[in-house]
């Protein structure tokens, strides 16, 4: 009852393997975006910040569907992304991915952006003095002193791709082994007739992974803050 | 040698600052909102001036009409902050070296043993600083300044947010490190005791602009009859040697130009400089050699000039051989002695304070 079958243990890899990609390619597009929304002012900036917020305020499915327009095989920027490097999002898992990653780059651009703003900027100023050029001293401390939002931002924004659904079955479809993440196998199951009892036990497998990326985002931030000397 | 020409406009304050100094430790005086941060943050690389120069030890830092600006990194000038601005994530050691490991190996000519030695920072080493007390923060970020191998450094109020006893330490932590490292020391404060212990020379900054620059004695018996530098108490300095001690009563006698001063023991050897100062208040003239007084301290002074002002007090500059006394009387006093320029009278010092080592009250 316990053991999950191999069809469970390949929605769960591939679940996890959606989410890890996503929140790995977009981590450092969320710190520069965060920096430059923390630290910069520049025009269009309420603009800028308005655009990155929208995946939290749409319907999913039209980001989906968004993305299915522009990143499709004959979309603007997926006809390129084939052409130049032979990349396919559209019905794809890595599509998945990027499907998650925007659904949770506002959570995490969210979360750097204030532990940034958190920073006092008179030490980055102090460091200047001491010889450090602006990359290194972004690097040795503004970065290590924003960890604690990184830290909750990265987590955040896994869990949401975790969860994601609307944009991912608008833009990649639910094609199973490639791009069925759990809840879509979730709802998959609740179409067809006897298929309550799959549905619940995935849904059980999402509540125990929920709840360890919680405890896991507890602990971190914990453990980043004490080494951020908050 | 530091050459600072420069002009800020910000809003409506408006920073217009002149002035050359030599001197192991210059002050920069002046009250809060005077400009001294802006202009040693301009020193810094900080803050960009709207135009003027900038040249430390012939080096050109800031230019506006050659378009010279070197970055703050690239500057050499060390700064300890008021409130000493440690990295929180790195313990005492990484705060220590962060400057040093950005020098080049050739450039490293202030030693880490060295700095640590001299600024009692051995145990500290391993502590992360939210542990640490102020003092203690404070003498860190001297040290990280320190390691960074400046040219000079800046130290903006460094003593602003500790306490009595802290600030007596960090003043002979600083002593220390002029007379060892000989690094020339930019000292701001508002503090004229913080001034008169420490600087050789004095920058005094008002409303924005240096309304003086120079020896420390000229400038401060200019000031006082300008007025530019409010809240500088008025006071006077005196250059003067120790001549001898009364063990017994716990005496010392200071000798200068124009006579003796007799002090609470003071802890120098017979002959060193002691350098004091003499608040306006404390100094009474008489008109004849007064008798049966407790005031230890009877001089003979010339008037030299008597300030005009509504106030209800006058200043009195007096020539005291070749030291300058101030005298702060009533303006009915100065009427009923009828007190005027070239009269010969004599001043009571009530009490003398020791400015070069802590201060000792007569």
């Amino acid at each position: 009852m316990l053991e999950l079958s191999p069809q469970e243990l390949g929605i769960l890899a591939l679940s996890l393997r959606v989410a890890v990609a996503s929140v790995v390619c977009s981590l450092p597009f969320a710190v520069l975006v965060a920096h430059c929304l923390a630290r910069s002012s520049f025009p269009g900036k309420t603009l800028f910040d308005a655009i990155i917020h929208l995946p939290l305020v749409l319907p999913p499915v039209v980001v989906g569907f968004a993305l299915l327009v522009l990143f499709g095989k004959r979309g603007p920027i997926g006809s390129l992304l084939d052409q130049w490097f032979g990349i396919v999002l559209a019905f794809r898992w890595t599509g998945a991915a990027l499907a998650a990653a925007i659904m949770g780059f506002p959570l995490m651009v969210r979360a750097i952006r204030l532990s940034i703003e958190a920073i006092d900027q008179r030490l980055e100023v102090a460091a200047r003095t001491l010889g450090a050029s602006k990359a290194w001293v972004f690097t040795s401390i503004t970065l290590p002193l924003a960890l604690p939002g990184i830290v909750t931002g990265t987590l955040l924004s896994f869990a949401r791709g975790l969860g994601e659904f609307g944009a991912t079955i608008t833009f990649v479809s639910n094609i199973p082994g490639e791009t069925q993440t759990l809840p879509l196998a979730v709802y998959t199951f609740t179409q067809v007739p006897g298929g309550e009892g799959n549905a619940l036990r995935l849904s059980l497998i999402a509540v125990v992974l929920s709840v360890v990326a919680l405890a896991a985002s507890e602990w971190l931030t914990r453990r980043s803050r004490r080494a951020a000397g908050r | 040698m530091i050459e600072v020409d420069i002009e800020r406009h910000l809003g409506a304050f408006h920073l217009d600052v002149r002035f050359e100094v030599e001197a192991p430790i210059v002050g920069l005086f002046g009250r809060s909102g005077s400009g001294k941060t802006s202009v040693v943050n301009a020193i810094a690389g900080i803050v960009r001036p709207s135009r003027g120069t900038i040249v430390v030890n012939e080096v050109c830092l800031f230019d506006s009409g050659k378009g010279i600006d070197v970055a703050p990194e690239k500057r050499r000038i060390g700064y300890v902050f008021q409130d000493a601005l440690l990295f929180p994530h790195m313990d005492v050691e990484a705060n220590l070296v962060y400057g040093q490991r950005l020098r080049a190996p050739g450039d490293r000519v202030i030693a880490q043993e060295h700095v640590v030695d001299l600024l009692g920072l051995r145990t500290l080493l391993r502590r992360k600083p939210p542990t640490l007390s102020g003092g203690e923060k404070q003498r860190v970020a001297i040290g990280r300044a320190l390691l960074a191998q400046p040219r000079i450094l800046l130290m903006d109020e460094p003593l602003a947010s500790l306490d009595g006893a802290r600030r007596m330490e960090i003043l002979a932590y600083i002593e220390r490190l002029r007379d060892d490292l000989r690094i020339p020391i930019v000292y701001v404060t508002h503090s004229v005791a913080e001034i008169t212990r420490l600087a050789d020379r004095i920058v005094v900054l008002s409303n924005g602009k240096s309304a003086a620059f120079g020896a420390i004695g000229e400038v401060k018996d200019r000031l006082d009859f300008e007025g530019a530098a409010e809240g500088f108490e008025a006071a006077s300095i005196v250059e003067a040697r120790v001549a001898a001690h009364d063990g017994d009563d716990g005496l010392s006698t200071l000798a200068f130009d124009g006579g003796e001063l007799v002090v609470p023991g003071v802890d120098l050897a017979v002959g060193e400089r002691a350098r004091v100062r003499i608040l306006a208040r404390d100094v009474s003239l008489s008109i004849h050699r007064p008798a049966g007084i407790s005031v230890l301290n009877v001089l003979r002074a010339h008037v030299e000039s008597v300030s005009e002002s509504g106030d209800p007090v006058v200043d009195v500059r007096l020539a005291v051989g070749r030291a300058t006394l101030v005298a702060r009387i009533t303006r009915r006093s100065a009427r009923e002695l009828g007190i005027a320029s070239g009269q010969a009278l004599y001043a009571l010092v009530k009490a003398a304070s020791l400015d070069s080592r802590g201060g000792a009250e007569a």
